[in-house]
């Protein structure tokens, strides 16, 4: 294993209880995510990918089991009791989700969640956590901070959300940034906004981003590593230019075949 | 006369009556729309949420009333219709849906489902031929006939989306609008799909309004392009001319924003080609709706209403389509 890897994924399996019988969500999945690069996960529904974010981040339903090894900076994160979890959570693995509306608390102004972030992980006063989350929310490009952190989320566009969601992720300074389908519910023009943004902030802040999505076009502008999944599996895992440009796993030759393209003039 | 367009939109406005501030205001959610479409032509139509692209297939199928306007189909005024002439028409204008299986009765099987429409619409179809018509359509569309038996729920999401397809082709329709038929579907199922309705289009020489934010679906299926913004015509062009030498500023941002599977394209343009979000359609902003977002804004668009001109291969309604290169 890469002495590189911030976190690695050894042997993982998923198992989901219902009533019909079990579910295999994952299984035996091995994966390094290496400091500061993207990894981009790839796959249709069902596959696993929002499984495996979940399975990382500690957040699997209660009918759910995780086996195996996720190992972060040494520590074993599978059955991590939630106090040393909740350490973790929001401040050294931060995680952004496909519908931020859904993900922000409806009752609370913009300012007030991210502030929360800093008081609770970074222990600041209310008047620093408030002058670092319009700091924040001006660096992830929201025009006129001052009065959107007196709104709430419902006054606010999805684009202007998922800045929220991205400037919340960020206040801690995370090593790895978590997003599961961060633009599928956004608009061609706005998607093209925030791809650039996740770019931006990666590069400034270092840390790394393993991105969930089924848009191979997202991971084609984004990810240094392309991993495939299928039926909780991980199929192919290869650098980006190897992956898009000689796919090995004939799984992989078929996404990219489905994968509709645009004829335009370069 | 021969070149009679099937569907003929002048001059199409439609209105929502909307709370805002504690009074009822208007919204105006389309205004002004000229489009017309030939027999066996595919019309795309794309553009983003509040562009007005559904309320578009909404109106022209009589669910949304107009506030103005006229549509003429086969040269009848479908605006004007009521009561049985509108049930007659129904069977001449058809619509698929984005989701297929939410449009299914859980407690009817899909032999029935797919016969309601012949039933109601097409009364004079031999009862004694229905049964055949339906395995029929299901063969067509790539399902098996005897799964004509089966519930909905024993169906995938692509699965689900043929019998949309099926339902709507069964009576045999002139006109089919397709609201985003392609965008609730895994990538490989997608592709499935967009070629059944290729495959269609041409075996069965269908007229379509294929509406999707899915560009290279729209660019797969459809002869012409109408590119909506904010509830307005942007531009119109013939399919190859829209994709290779757009003329409207928001068209050519469109097609930039869209994601290449291709890490060296996508990378040669990882700045976002515009800013900003949709404006609200409560408060249009004067002049050019896209002003506001527009790289090449000058101050002429603030002031004066840019109509539909043709320029090149395109109609399009900007002042400075000259410049965009």
């Amino acid at each position: 294993m890469s002495t590189d890897a911030l976190l690695q994924v050894a042997g993982l399996s998923v198992r989901y209880e219902t009533d019909h019988g079990h579910i295999d969500a994952i299984q035996e999945l091995d994966l390094d995510l290496i400091r500061g690069e993207c990894l981009g996960i790839v796959g249709e529904s069902g596959s696993g990918k929002s499984a495996l974010l979940l399975a990382i981040m500690g957040l699997l339903a209660s009918t759910a089991r995780a086996r195996g090894s996720i190992r972060f900076r040494g520590t074993e994160l599978i059955d991590l009791p939630t106090r040393a979890f909740n350490r973790l959570r929001g401040a050294r693995l931060a995680m952004i989700f496909q519908d931020p509306l859904s993900a922000l608390n409806p009752y609370l102004r913009v300012i007030d969640q991210l502030s929360e972030v800093a008081r609770v992980h970074l222990r600041c006063a209310r008047r620093e956590a408030e002058r670092r989350g319009l700091e924040l929310m001006a660096s992830v490009h929201i025009n006129e901070p001052d009065r959107r952190a007196r709104q709430y989320p419902h006054e606010l566009s999805g684009g202007m959300r998922q800045r929220v969601m991205i400037a919340m992720a960020l206040m801690a300074e995370p090593e790895i940034i978590l997003a599961d389908e961060p633009t599928t519910a956004l608009d061609a023009t706005v998607q093209a906004q925030i791809l650039s943004l996740l770019h931006e902030v990666r590069v400034r802040s270092g840390a790394s981003l393993l991105l969930v999505t089924h848009d191979l076009g997202v991971l084609a502008q984004l990810a240094d590593r392309v991993g495939v999944m299928r039926a909780g599996r991980l199929l192919e895992l290869a650098s980006c230019e190897q992956l898009f440009y000689s796919p090995t796993h004939p799984y992989t030759r078929e996404l990219l075949a489905a994968m509709p393209k645009l004829r335009v003039p370069a | 006369m021969i070149d009679t367009p099937l569907l003929e939109v002048r001059n199409l406005s439609v209105s929502f009556s909307v709370r805002h501030a504690g009074r009822t205001a208007r919204l105006p959610a389309l205004r002004e729309i000229d489009l017309s479409l030939s027999r066996g032509e595919t019309l795309g139509i794309v553009g983003e949420s509040g562009s007005g692209k559904s309320t578009l297939a909404r109106t022209l199928l009589r669910l949304t009333e107009a506030a103005g306007g006229t549509v003429r189909f086969d040269g009848t005024d479908l605006l004007a219709l009521k009561g049985r002439s509108l049930r007659r028409m129904r069977a001449r204008l058809q619509m698929i849906f984005q989701d297929g299986g939410s449009a299914l009765d859980p407690r009817q099987r899909i032999g029935a489902a797919l016969e309601e429409p012949l039933q109601t619409l097409r009364p004079e179809w031999p009862a004694d031929g229905r049964d055949r018509r339906v395995r029929e359509l299901l063969a067509r569309v790539g399902l098996e006939p005897q799964q004509a038996d089966r519930y909905p729920h024993e169906f995938s999401g692509g699965q689900a989306q043929r019998i949309g397809i099926a339902r709507a082709l069964i009576v045999e329709p002139e006109l089919v609008v397709c609201d985003e038929p392609l965008s609730s579907l895994d990538v490989s199922i997608k592709a499935q799909i967009a070629g059944l309705l290729l495959e269609l289009k041409r075996g069965l020489g269908l007229s379509m309004l294929f509406i999707a934010h899915d560009l290279p679906a729209v660019q797969l299926l459809s002869d012409r392009v109408l590119v909506l913004y904010l509830g307005r015509v942007m531009e119109t062009a013939g399919c190859e001319a829209l994709f290779t030498r757009p003329r409207h500023p928001y068209t050519r941002a469109l097609l930039q924003s869209a994601p290449v599977p291709d890490p060296r394209v996508a990378r040669s343009r990882a700045v976002a080609p515009i800013g900003g979000e949709l404006p609200s359609a409560l408060f249009p902003p004067s002049g050019c709706v896209f002003r506001t977002r527009c790289p090449y804004a000058v101050e002429r668009c603030a002031i004066e209403l840019p109509l539909p001109r043709t320029v090149g291969d395109s109609v399009v309604a900007c002042h400075r389509a000259e410049d965009v290169s």
